[in-house]
């Protein structure tokens, strides 16, 4: 078994301003779909929901808030799964619920360093 | 309290305290002389008692002759030059000045230290468990040999080897530090909820023995309760999670011994009294940033001890499972969360989750798909029963299997 990232990308407007019990619906949904990876024994790491807010820092300490919430490919967050094929782990992120708010999710394989 | 009774109830109650207190003052290299001095206590009182009657306070009764034995044997022995008297610098008078420290405090302490010391990551967790019911809670060899299902000479053997373990890896009696202490108490929990477990699902048909499991595993997440140290939110949700669990410990099982699945339980049967102290302990843990694995199984026993079906109920389970395999994964919970998933979303879609699992020549696993293809796919369903069927083991659980396929072959 191999680790892969699941990078969930999308853009923080299509997300809207979600009332309370939409957030419950949402946060529902992904607890379903990670569950599901997990029930499989194949997550890895429960990973992490990034705060849309942030910084970028730039060489010679040029630091700016993070404009990358304005971009259309934001990163939102991440986890980790197990699978022995980067087709395995593809198939993985079936039912993702990134997808409803035309997201992405981007897979990659760790490199051994 | 007739001598009869009395002894054996001493015993099970004041020679944990007599070890703890002897082990932590002469090492963890000498538990065995720990140990034989309180069970030679015993033997003076179990001679003594019989011919010139109770004396007026048996306790401490019990703990002068245990403090005179351990001094004397101090005397005798060269532990004490080489040890004893290193450590008490200013008494210089040897032996008669040895203050052996039978406070309650002291006992309660030595009590702790010893859970950190025999719940030490070191040690397999099956040592450790036959460790604390020898040491912790006074159990007789026989009772431990009972419990595990085995021999006393497999469990003699057991002890052996883990109190060499204990002298090899050289692990003191003591709290650990600050910067420790939530990495250890990890590991006491994890011995306490497997003791508890052991009691609580052991094939032992021993019924009084395994309640009485339960109840140590309890006193001893108690007793970790009332010490600032080491009263975190996860001892209170393992706390809570035992009360709820033990709640249904007198409606599980009906007088013949069989096995009563928690549908067909009678609710009267539960006891209110755990269910209440579990609620107690649950709020008690609702305090500070981690959730551990105790407070998401004690949110799913709460659950359970509501017997009424409803969306809300469902719901919640799966949701709590879903967050428990995320931090750990464990066969059964991800079945359990399957079963949820049916009852929250119902059969169709959990049979899709179910068939992701591949937990196969898993008898638990055949016998959640015939559950869950029952009524769906009934020919598929009485398939899944007959596997697990084959694959299972145990007497008990092929009874209800096979009424459940003899139901589903007469609706055919």
């Amino acid at each position: 078994m191999k680790d892969f990232i699941f990078l969930f990308r999308a853009d923080y407007k299509e997300l809207g301003q979600a009332s309370p019990e939409q957030m419950q619906a949402r946060t529902q949904k992904w607890m379903d779909w990670v569950g599901s990876i997990a029930a499989q024994n194949k997550l890895s790491s429960r990973g992490n929901r990034l705060n849309p807010a942030g910084k970028v820092v730039k060489q010679g300490n040029v630091v700016t808030d993070g404009p990358f919430t304005e971009i259309k490919e934001s990163v939102l967050g991440y986890i980790v799964v197990k699978a022995e094929t980067i087709d395995e782990a593809v198939k993985l992120s079936e039912g993702c619920p990134i997808f409803v708010s035309d997201g992405t999710v981007e897979v990659r394989e760790f490199d051994v360093i | 309290m007739e001598n009869q009774q009395l002894i054996p109830h001493l015993f099970r109650t004041e020679y944990r305290k007599i070890t703890a207190v002897l082990c932590k003052l002469l090492g963890i290299e000498h538990i065995e002389i720990a140990e034989d001095i309180a069970s030679d206590t015993f033997l003076a009182a179990t001679e003594l008692w019989g011919i010139k009657g109770l004396p007026e306070n048996p306790v401490a009764w019990l703990y002068t002759v245990a403090k005179n034995k351990a001094k004397n044997h101090l005397k005798r022995n060269s532990i004490f030059n080489e040890k004893i008297a290193a450590q008490l610098k200013h008494s210089a008078n040897g032996a008669e000045e040895i203050e052996i420290d039978l406070s309650s405090q002291n006992i309660t302490d030595s009590q702790l230290q010893m859970m950190f010391a025999i719940c030490h990551p070191g040690i397999s967790s099956e040592a450790q468990i036959g460790l604390a019911l020898r040491i912790l809670c006074g159990f007789g060899i026989e009772e431990i040999a009972d419990a595990f299902l085995t021999n006393k000479e497999n469990i003699n053997k057991r002890l052996f080897r883990a109190k060499e373990k204990l002298r090899s890896e050289n692990i003191s009696i003591e709290f650990p530090v600050a910067e420790e202490i939530d990495s250890r108490l990890e590991a006491v929990l994890r011995t306490l909820y497997l003791l508890f477990n052991e009691g609580y699902y052991s094939l032992s048909n021993h019924a009084v023995l395994r309640k009485d499991l339960c109840a140590e595993a309890m006193r001893l997440t108690h007793m970790l309760t009332e010490n600032e140290q080491t009263n975190k939110p996860s001892v209170s949700a393992l706390l809570a999670l035992m009360s709820f669990q033990a709640s249904r410990f007198d409606a599980r099982v009906d007088p013949q011994g069989e096995m009563i699945l928690y549908d067909d339980q009678n609710e009267s049967l539960w006891n209110a009294e755990l269910i209440a102290q579990g609620e107690h302990y649950m709020n008690l843990a609702s305090t500070g940033n981690n959730l551990s694995k105790y407070h998401l199984e004690a949110g799913i026993a709460f659950w359970h001890t509501l017997k009424t079906d409803c969306v809300e109920k469902w719901e919640s389970i799966l949701q709590l499972y879903n967050h428990l395999l995320s931090l750990e994964y464990s066969p059964v919970a991800a079945l359990n969360r399957t079963y949820a998933f049916s009852k929250a979303r119902g059969k169709e879609d959990a049979i899709i989750e179910a068939e992701k699992l591949e937990l196969n020549d898993h008898y638990l696993y055949e016998a959640l798909l015939g559950e869950l293809y029952s009524g769906v796919d009934n020919a598929k369903a009485v398939g899944h029963f007959k596997n697990a069927l084959r694959l299972n083991k145990s007497a008990r659980d092929s009874v209800l299997l096979k009424r459940k396929v003899e139901k589903l072959e007469s609706r055919t």
